[in-house]
C-alpha cells in the first residue's frame, strides 16, 4: 500500500481511537449523573454544570482546531486530528514533532511524505507523552487515598491544601502574562498585551459578580468565566493593533 | 450454598476500577497507532532519528508527566482526573473547566459532589472538543481559510491570559493573604529569568503549587489562615 500523509486508512484508525475516547467520556458522564441522582444533589446544578462547561470549552476548542490546522500542514489531518482530540496539546505536540524532523534532517515546514519519517515522528510523539497515560490508572488512587488521610486527620488543613494548590497554578500562569514585560525597556511595548488582555478578562469577572450582586442577575455567574474569557480574546484583536 | 461478602462497590472505588480499565486499555489503543502504521505500510522507523528525538524530549516530559499527575490528580478528583489525562488539553482547558464548576457548585474535589461535578464537567469538555475538531476535520478546507485569518491570530494566541484573568479573580478574592507569596515568587521568576516563557510555563505549575502548599502550612501552623 502506498504512503500518504492523508491515506484514508490513518483516518479510519484514528477514528476509531478517537470513538473510544468519547466512548470513555461519555461513560463517566451517565455514571457520576446517576450518581448524582443517587445522592439527591439539585438537577439545576448538574444542568448549568453542562451548559457552562459546555459553553466555556468552545473557544479553547477552536484555537485548538486552529493547532490541527497549523500541524497539518506538515502531519496530514489525520495525526494532528488524533493527537490533539486524545493525549496531547498544541505546545507538547510542535516540540515532540520538531525535534524529530530535526533529528531526521527535514527542512522547516516540509510536509512527512515519506513513511519512515512519519512513523519516526509519531513514535516519538507517542511515546514522549505516553507515561501520563500509563502511569495515573496506576496511581491515582494512591494519591487520593493519601489526601482522604490527610483530610480526615485535619479537615481546615485539607481544605487549606486544596486551595493552595490552586492558587499554585494560577500564580504560574500569571507569572507566564508577564513574561514578556520586561520588553518595553528597549521600546517594545508587544510585552504588555498578554497583561491587558488578562486586565481585561479579570475586569469582565468583576463585573459579572457585581452585576449578579447588585442587579440580582443570578444566571450570569454561570457564564463568567466564558464570557470573561470569550471578552478578553476578543480584546486581545484591538490591543495587539495598539501595542504590537 | 457458599456465602459471599463481597461489599458492593462504593462510587468512589467504581470510579478507579473503570478508570483503571479505561485507562490502561486506551493506552494500548493509542500505542497502537505506530504500530498499526508500520504494519500496515510495512515500514519501520529511522532508529537513529527515533532515539535521538526520544533523547532529546523524553527526559523533560516523562518528568513533567510524573510532577503533573501528582499536581492535578488531587484538583482534578479521581473520575476527572481519568478523564482529562487521557483527553489532554488539562491547564488550558479541563482544569479550568473543572475549578469554575465546582467554585460555582460550592462543592471541593475532595467530596463526593465535587468528584461528581468534577467528573460532569471535564466529561462535557472532552465531547465538546471532540465534537468541535471533528466538525472542524470535516469543514478543514472552507474553515482553513477563517481559523487562520490574520485578524483572529491574536485572539487565539491570547487564549492563556484571556482564562487565567478571569479564574485569578475569583481564586484570589477568597484567599488574599494566601495569594501575595507564591504571586510575587512567579512575578520575579517569570519577569527576571529569560529561559521562563509560554513553553516553560507547564514546569513551573508545579513549582508554583509546591510552593504554595509550604507557605499555606507556615501560615497554618502560626494560626495565620
Amino acid at each position: 500500500m502506498e504512503f500518504s500523509i492523508n491515506h484514508p486508512i490513518l483516518y479510519v484508525i484514528a477514528g476509531v481511537i478517537i470513538a473510544a475516547v468519547l466512548a470513555q467520556s461519555f461513560f463517566f458522564l451517565f455514571r457520576a449523573m446517576k450518581r448524582a441522582k443517587e445522592l439527591g444533589m439539585d438537577g439545576g446544578i448538574i444542568k448549568k454544570t453542562i451548559t457552562s462547561s459546555a459553553i466555556f470549552t468552545i473557544a479553547p476548542a477552536v484555537s485548538i482546531l486552529v493547532g490541527v490546522v497549523i500541524l497539518s500542514k506538515q502531519l496530514g489531518v489525520a495525526l494532528p486530528w488524533l493527537r490533539l482530540s486524545v493525549v496531547g496539546s498544541l505546545s507538547y505536540e510542535t516540540v515532540a514533532s520538531q525535534t524529530t524532523i530535526d533529528q531526521l534532517n527535514l527542512p522547516a515546514g516540509q510536509a512527512l511524505n515519506n513513511d519512515s519519517d512519519y512513523v519516526t515522528d509519531l513514535w516519538v510523539m507517542t511515546v514522549g507523552i505516553a507515561i501520563g497515560l500509563l502511569l495515573v490508572p496506576l496511581c491515582a488512587k494512591r494519591i487520593q487515598k493519601g489526601l482522604k488521610k490527610m483530610e480526615k486527620k485535619d479537615s481546615r488543613w485539607g481544605e487549606i491544601f486544596n486551595n493552595a494548590m490552586f492558587l499554585g497554578m494560577i500564580s504560574a500562569f500569571l507569572g507566564y502574562v508577564f513574561c514578556d514585560v520586561s520588553t518595553i525597556f528597549s521600546g517594545d511595548t508587544s510585552g504588555l498585551i498578554p497583561v491587558c488582555v488578562m486586565a481585561v478578562s479579570a475586569i469582565l469577572m468583576l463585573v459579572c459578580g457585581l452585576i449578579s450582586q447588585k442587579c440580582k442577575i443570578r444566571w450570569i455567574t454561570d457564564y463568567a468565566l466564558p464570557i470573561s474569557l470569550i471578552g478578553g480574546m476578543a480584546a486581545a484583536i484591538p490591543i495587539t493593533g495598539w501595542l504590537a | 450454598m457458599k456465602k459471599t461478602n463481597k461489599q458492593p462497590m462504593s462510587y468512589l472505588d467504581g470510579t478507579h476500577y473503570w478508570g483503571r480499565v479505561w485507562g490502561l486499555s486506551l493506552f494500548a489503543l493509542i500505542l497502537l497507532f505506530p504500530i498499526a502504521i508500520c504494519l500496515i505500510f510495512n515500514v519501520l522507523p529511522q532508529w537513529n532519528a527515533l532515539f535521538k528525538g526520544l533523547l532529546a524530549i523524553l527526559p523533560m516530559y516523562w518528568a513533567v508527566g510524573i510532577v503533573e499527575m501528582f499536581t492535578y490528580v488531587p484538583m482534578l478528583g479521581a473520575g476527572g482526573a481519568y478523564l482529562s489525562f487521557v483527553t489532554g488539553n488539562i491547564s488550558n482547558l479541563k482544569l479550568p473547566c473543572a475549578l469554575d464548576a465546582m467554585e460555582r457548585a460550592n462543592v471541593k474535589p475532595s467530596q463526593e459532589e465535587g468528584e461528581i461535578i468534577s467528573t460532569i464537567s471535564i466529561a462535557v469538555s472532552s465531547i465538546v472538543t471532540t465534537v468541535i475538531i471533528i466538525l472542524g476535520v470535516i469543514l478543514i478546507v472552507p474553515l482553513t481559510p477563517l481559523l487562520e485569518a490574520p485578524i483572529l491570530t491574536p485572539a487565539f494566541d491570547m487564549i492563556l491570559p484571556a482564562l487565567f484573568g478571569g479564574l485569578a479573580v475569583v481564586f484570589i478574592s477568597k484567599n488574599a493573604k494566601l495569594s501575595i507569596a507564591p504571586i510575587i515568587l512567579m512575578l520575579a521568576l517569570f519577569i527576571f529569568v529569560p529561559a521562563l516563557n509560554a513553553s516553560t510555563v507547564g514546569i513551573m505549575v508545579p513549582v508554583g503549587v509546591v510552593f504554595t502548599v509550604a507557605v499555606a502550612r507556615i501560615l497554618y501552623n502560626r494560626g495565620k489562615l
